[in-house]
């Protein structure tokens, strides 16, 4: 039989069918985390129910940290009853957590990866949309809400409606400047937020196939902002030989029988797609966001885009995110001046993410009135950064070299922007007020960030980095 | 969760695409262990930046202080996978949603909780949404799930489609951990079978 390679993951993990048409996939890993599992776990003893597979469960303390420097669970008071639930409701449970003073530590979407948690071809859930990042790897992951995160706690299984299938074909080869994230950006540009609704995306073609894993795990993380649930990559060598090695990953025996069965991993050849889409990304500029909306997005080069060449339906909409920006249609990018820069998150938050920042930033300042604040995305990004010198780098120049957490990108650890600032962020979403009231979230890559600290402007890095601004 | 068959009441038109998850629940007071969803409902639309009640946002015109509709874009609860945007809905009254569309993620949370989540044809759904805006309020609308319409107070019926295992969903506000508890049999075999065929997967 012909199948996908998201067909092959799915039909693998298929326990049952329900009367109601809805499959029960099994799901092999599972990550809570403070926000939502707390209350999951209070509806779960209520109704007398018990965690069905602790020992595939763990649970994550990544939303509400503080990323202050020398921080502890009470830093942000606000989380911290919820931090003391997580704890002591694992603590029942018999869950693993990955405490703010472990080495796993982090967000949850960096760390299971990085220790080898995530395996091609198997299954993972989160109760967050940004799940879907460990697609990278291979595997087929699913965000989800706290009723599902409930299911999953008591069956080990998700009910799902089998989603519909797209191939996003990037072809050509990715610039020197041009990173994953303004790959994603640009995908995001043609299809919008809604494009991927109802699908699972697989990212194929030669530039996904170029993509560092670190890169694939960015791309796979964007897939939510596309309205797709989950998105991922055909695992290859450079995955395995990524993977090989790290701490929760199979050894010896079992790493070849395990390694013999991913290369089974990949679309065949005549496999049917519900939808396909291919973009040439051999001459991608670095790209950011302008409006409120992640698919609002042009080139470093380009211009505010004007409502009057939209659609009349849509015209609101761009008004609106306009007069929230603070933007008239026609303005330029670059040199808009810039309050806040965030380096972090799910999104760009690894280590070649704060190589390539550091890079830019090294022999640099911040400029005078900017906020630059750098969260590695995990406690081991932290130590192998540090372990570079890039914390000096980054101190140096006059950044905040925070504690690890998901900070700044969703704004619940007491990290956030004042009304009116114009924020370069390396996250996901620019929604309105979601960086703080008010605030205007721009988002970019790394390198752009990091050129908008040290000029406190939008700055096209290619031209900071060749002395033309 | 509760049932739903029939709904009647009034609809509120939010005529905006790409309505986030974050707009609807936005964090802060989520961070809490026991959250007002009532208080969190739109929170941050309702008011205006020195504080004081937002006049034109829907939510807060008195005809709308307690809407079992919403009338709504397309992309409706995008962003966010946080189930307490349903929960900030409900607490505000609401039991059904007529959209343009729904984000994937959402979507599952309202059939979740008893929630439905109604697309028009789109001819439908333009007429539907100017009527919403016409009737501001004044008279009651009529959700009837098994029939699958619409109801306004002057007659005009809306017929929609909602898929069979979701109406039944709703129509029986079946427990779904109950209805997938019938399958533990099925899981402790699958579990079986992986720990021999492939044991990396069932041990961390």
């Amino acid at each position: 039989m012909v199948l996908t390679l998201f067909d092959k993951i799915w039909e693998a993990h298929v326990v049952a069918r329900r009367a109601d048409g809805r499959d029960l996939i099994y799901v092999d890993r599972h990550i809570l985390h403070e926000l939502h599992a707390p209350h999951a776990f209070r509806k779960l003893e209520a109704a007398g129910r018990n965690v069905r597979r602790p020992d595939l469960t763990f649970s994550a303390l990544d939303h509400t940290p503080s990323s202050n420097p020398g921080r502890d669970e009470n830093t942000n008071r606000e989380g911290a009853p919820l931090i003391a639930a997580m704890r002591e409701g694992s603590k029942r449970n018999g869950i693993r957590v990955f405490d703010l003073s472990d080495a796993e530590h982090g967000i949850s979407h960096v760390v299971a990866p990085e220790i080898g948690m995530v395996l091609p071809g198997a299954t993972h859930a989160v109760p967050d949309s940004h799940a879907c990042t460990v697609g990278g790897l291979g595997a087929l992951a699913f965000g989800c809400g706290t009723t599902e995160l409930e299911h999953i706690l008591a069956t080990q299984v998700i009910a799902l409606k089998k989603p519909k299938r797209m191939r996003i074909r990037l072809d050509g080869r990715i610039g020197p400047h041009a990173r994953a994230k303004d790959v994603a950006l640009k995908i995001l540009s043609v299809i919008g937020s809604s494009g991927g609704r109802g699908y699972t995306i697989e990212y194929a073609g030669a530039a996904a196939r170029a993509l560092p894993i670190e890169g694939r795990l960015t791309l796979c993380n964007l897939t939510i902002e596309m309205g797709s649930r989950t998105g991922l990559i055909a695992p290859d060598d450079s995955a395995f030989s990524w993977l090989y090695g790290r701490p929760w990953a199979p050894t010896g025996a079992m790493w070849e029988r395990a390694l013999s069965e991913w290369k089974t991993l990949i679309s065949d050849s005549d496999a049917q797609f519900d939808a396909e889409l291919c973009i040439d990304c051999s001459d991608l500029e670095p790209q950011i966001t302008w409006g409120t909306d992640p698919g609002q997005v042009v080139a470093i080069s380009g211009r505010v885009p004007d409502p009057a060449n939209a659609e009349a339906d849509r015209r609101p909409l761009l008004e609106k995110a306009l007069r929230y920006m603070g933007l008239t249609p026609g303005m330029a990018m670059e040199g808009l001046p810039v309050h806040r820069v965030f380096i972090g998150s799910c999104t760009n938050a690894r280590l070649p993410d704060l190589q390539e920042a550091a890079a830019v930033v090294r022999g640099r300042k911040v400029a005078q009135g900017v906020h630059a604040l750098v969260v590695p995305g995990s406690a081991k990004v932290r130590r192998d950064a540090e372990a570079l010198g890039l914390d000096r780098v980054f101190r140096e120049a006059g950044f905040v070299w925070g504690e690890t957490g998901c900070s700044m990108c969703v704004g619940a650890n007491g990290d956030k922007g004042e009304r009116g600032e114009r924020i370069l962020s390396t996250t996901n979403r620019n929604f309105e007020n979601r960086q703080g009231a008010g605030a205007r979230t721009h988002l970019v890559g790394p390198t752009l960030a990091a050129a908008a600290a040290v000029t406190g402007k939008i700055t096209d890095v290619r031209k900071l980095m060749t002395g033309e601004v | 969760m509760q049932p739903f068959t029939v709904v009647e009441g009034v609809a509120a038109p939010l005529l905006e695409d790409d309505v986030n998850t974050d707009q609807i629940a936005p964090l802060g007071s989520s961070a809490w262990m026991n959250p007002d969803y009532a208080k969190m409902f739109f929170a941050r639309r309702r008011k205006t930046a020195n504080g004081a009640d937002e006049p034109g946002f829907v939510f807060n015109r008195p005809q709308f202080h307690a809407p079992e509709i919403l009338v709504t874009g397309s992309n409706f609860g995008c962003g966010s996978s946080r189930e307490a945007a349903v929960w900030c809905l409900q607490a505000a009254g609401i039991r059904c949603i007529v959209a343009r569309s729904f984000a994937d993620i959402f979507r599952e949370n309202c059939l979740q909780n008893g929630i439905a989540p109604i697309v028009l044809d789109p001819d439908d759904a333009h007429a539907f949404e100017a009527l919403a805006v016409t009737i501001d309020g004044r008279s009651k609308i009529r959700v009837d799930l098994a029939a699958q319409i619409i109801k306004l107070a002057d007659g005009t019926v809306f017929k929609f489609e909602l898929p069979l295992a979701d109406r039944t969903r709703l129509l029986e506000g079946l427990d779904d951990i109950g209805l997938t508890m019938k399958h533990l049999s099925e899981i402790t075999a699958y579990e079986e079978r992986v720990s021999l065929q492939h044991p990396w997967r069932s041990k961390p």
